[in-house]
């Protein structure tokens, strides 16, 4: 455990619905010319929430009441399509710190940990229901216990309980989501390994 | 858990250590880079005053920005050519080779890594790019990664991963005439859904596999992570070993490499975690007719009825963002642009197979069509075969290789609501560079003939098989 922790994070909720949606719509191509991350939160969802660079008032990512999310509520299938992590940092430097969700594509999650964004899942009608409650009440909020598995919900009386990668779950816990400081405590490993491939220098 | 697959052996022979979170950490054979999504991992390294580990490990070339009209430098755009000065300063200050358009070896990274004989069974293969499961036509593990895995590799040449299970995907029997490798892949996503991979690496097996080309299986694998897989492989055999002989990077000694690349190969007692058998010869030419790669139908057949399908509302926001109805049919959907070109679908038999149905024909008056090899190399075998005259003279614009309109970082895009019949691998929403632009997938043969027709068609017309 370390300072990186995150054993649990609470916040108010933003809505995205759709199911498989895309990084080419959290952030569109034209959008990653761009050497650094910097702007990316800027582009987040930047078709869907601009027509022309006119606002779209009817997105939620434009609409008050979710102005101060920090967690996004979303269908399944979310973050399929390119490996960009153009995708996780827009969200990331949109200032979202967990994806509430029924499934996430495989690359996404992984870039979404690699960046200390949480990603848990919850089953179908349960991501229903909280699509529902948080459209009632904008303001209420989700409290994720990373280590205990589960995710309150204000006014709902009993917590769920979430699905994480267990792998993903640890990372989070003990503080390696970004895993660049064990993978080089393993400098001697990794020679040794590499001496042992057939292929490196034939 | 998959018990003595090729994904099971060529995991543990690269597992450096468990790592406390239970991930694996394992070394990457190959390293593939281009201009897009490197820069920050470079960053990384300057600030923090570190080396790449392995930089003989680690390729480069640049695809995604670069203009298909000119090659002529600067760029016109000034964010495509601080992408591409970035990349060659990147490459130069740390040591790693960058094939560039001098070299004649520049391409699409999924191209040049198997045309220079860089990609070879066995590996481990990481790139900035989510179609590098393509490098598993070689029986590779091979596999896209974000910006921070990039710098992972390039410090550390390891990435922490999590085991993926194995599903074994049988495609018995013969394709008809008409029926390319894009369509088996197409077919295998409509079946399993675009989310049916999540959590597993394909391993593509059966007789259409066993008698599929090298491009083929490249062009399978490559669609891999549009049915939701992240690896997507083809066991290596004699086509694999034939494929590599005398490429630029191919081992000295081949003999022992096809002794290895034998090892490796799933064991007949191998164990899966999930298994699909698919009737090959009942495959028919795929197009799609919505949002999402999984969204096709044979190109016989009508768009099918929200209601039948396993997501409804998802094709609803499909019917309505194309502007297509119900039970119309498939043929009847006109288009304006024709594309064919891409990591799936840029190679040289992909290219030869279009100019078949092209030759001694004209394009229709209202479709703008071009062509795109994959790679400098493929564009060179082309023209030395005339292949560019067949797609000029039909009125196709020829132009040098890159992404082009696979994806919108680069000039070649569409433009409104046109509809582009693409032998690439997205359709997506803007994907190729119109917010409302609109995608049909399919092979590049099918894209030449409705490029000639002005409409989609079946292309086993074309060829006197229906």
């Amino acid at each position: 455990m370390n300072n990186l922790a995150v054993s649990s994070l609470k916040g108010h909720v933003v809505p995205i619905p759709g199911i498989d949606i895309d990084t080419d719509q959290i952030v569109p191509a034209r959008f990653l010319k761009h050497i650094t991350f910097d702007k990316m939160g800027e582009y987040l969802f930047y078709d869907a929430r601009f027509t022309n660079d006119t606002v779209n008032h009817d997105h939620p990512l434009n609409q008050p009441e979710y102005a101060n999310a920090s967690i996004m509520l979303v269908e399944h299938n979310f973050g399929c399509g390119s490996s960009r992590e153009h995708a996780p940092q827009a969200i990331m430097r949109a200032g979202f710190k967990a994806i509430v969700g029924e499934s996430f594509a495989e690359i996404f999650s992984g870039n979404c940990k690699a960046l200390g964004i949480v990603t848990v899942t919850l089953p179908r009608h349960t991501i229903q229901q909280l699509f529902q409650h948080v459209a009632a009440f904008p303001n209420s909020a989700f409290s994720i216990d990373v280590e205990a598995s589960t995710l309150a919900v204000d006014g709902l009386p009993d917590p769920f309980a979430i699905t994480q990668k267990d792998t993903h779950k640890k990372a989070f816990l003990n503080g390696t989501w970004d895993e660049l400081t064990l993978l080089k405590s393993n400098r001697d490993k990794i020679t040794e390994l590499a001496k042992q491939l057939p292929y490196l220098d034939w | 858990m998959s018990t003595g697959t090729l994904f099971d052996k060529v995991w543990n022979m690269h597992k450096v250590a468990t790592l406390p979170s239970g991930m694996d950490q394992l070394f990457i054979g190959l390293h593939l880079i281009h201009e897009v999504t490197t820069p920050q991992a470079f960053a990384s390294l300057r600030e923090r005053n570190q080396r790449v580990l392995f930089p003989n490990r680690t390729f480069a070339t640049m695809d995604h920005i670069v203009p298909t009209d000119s090659t002529q430098r600067p760029f016109a755009d000034p964010q495509a050519e601080l992408m591409a000065s970035t990349l060659e300063k990147n490459t130069a200050d740390f040591g790693i080779q960058l094939f560039d358009f001098k070299s004649g070896k520049q391409g699409i990274v999924h191209m040049i890594g198997p045309e220079l004989g860089l990609t070879q069974p066995g590996m481990t293969i990481a790139c900035g790019d989510s179609h590098t499961s393509t490098h598993g036509a070689f029986g590779s593990l091979a596999f896209g990664i974000g910006t921070t895995e990039v710098r992972n590799v390039l410090e550390t040449q390891t990435l922490a991963l999590s085991r993926l299970k194995v599903r074994r995907i049988v495609v018995n029997g013969a394709l008809q005439p008409g029926v390319y490798p894009k369509d088996v892949i197409l077919k295998i996503i409509a079946e399993l859904g675009v989310k049916g991979g999540l959590g597993y690496a394909y391993e593509y097996a059966g007789d259409v596999f066993d008698t599929m080309s090298m491009e083929g299986r490249m062009t399978v694998c490559n669609m891999s992570i549009e049915g939701g897989a992240r690896i997507g492989y083809v066991n290596p055999d004699q086509t694999t070993f034939n494929y590599l002989k005398d490429r630029l990077h191919s081992p000295k000694d081949m003999e022992k490499a096809i002794s290895y690349w034998s090892d490796i190969r799933s064991n007949a007692d191998a164990a899966y975690d999930d298994e699909l058998i698919i009737d090959g010869s009942a495959i028919e030419p795929m197009v799609t007719w919505g949002i999402n790669p999984g969204q096709s139908v044979p190109v016989s057949s009508n768009l099918p009825k929200c209601s039948e399908l396993q997501h409804p509302q998802s094709a609803k926001d499909a019917y309505a963002f194309m502007g297509f109805s119900e039970n119309q049919p498939a043929q009847s959907i006109p288009i304006d642009v024709a594309f064919i070109g891409s990591c799936t679908n840029g190679r040289l038999s992909d290219l030869r197979e279009a100019a078949s149905i092209v030759k001694g024909k004209k394009i229709h008056p209202k479709v703008q069509a071009m062509v795109v090899p994959g790679s400098q190399r493929v564009m060179a075998q082309a023209e030395s075969e005339g292949l560019h005259h067949i797609f000029t003279e039909a009125g196709f614009q020829w132009r040098n290789a890159g992404c082009s309109m696979c994806l919108a970082m680069n000039p070649d895009k569409l433009t409104g609501n046109q509809v582009c019949a693409s032998s690439s691998n997205r359709n997506f929403i803007g994907r190729q560079g119109s917010p409302n632009g609109r995608t049909l997938l399919m092979s590049p043969s099918m894209v030449a003939a409705a490029a000639i027709a002005g409409h989609v068609v079946d292309v086993r017309k074309e060829i006197g098989h229906e």
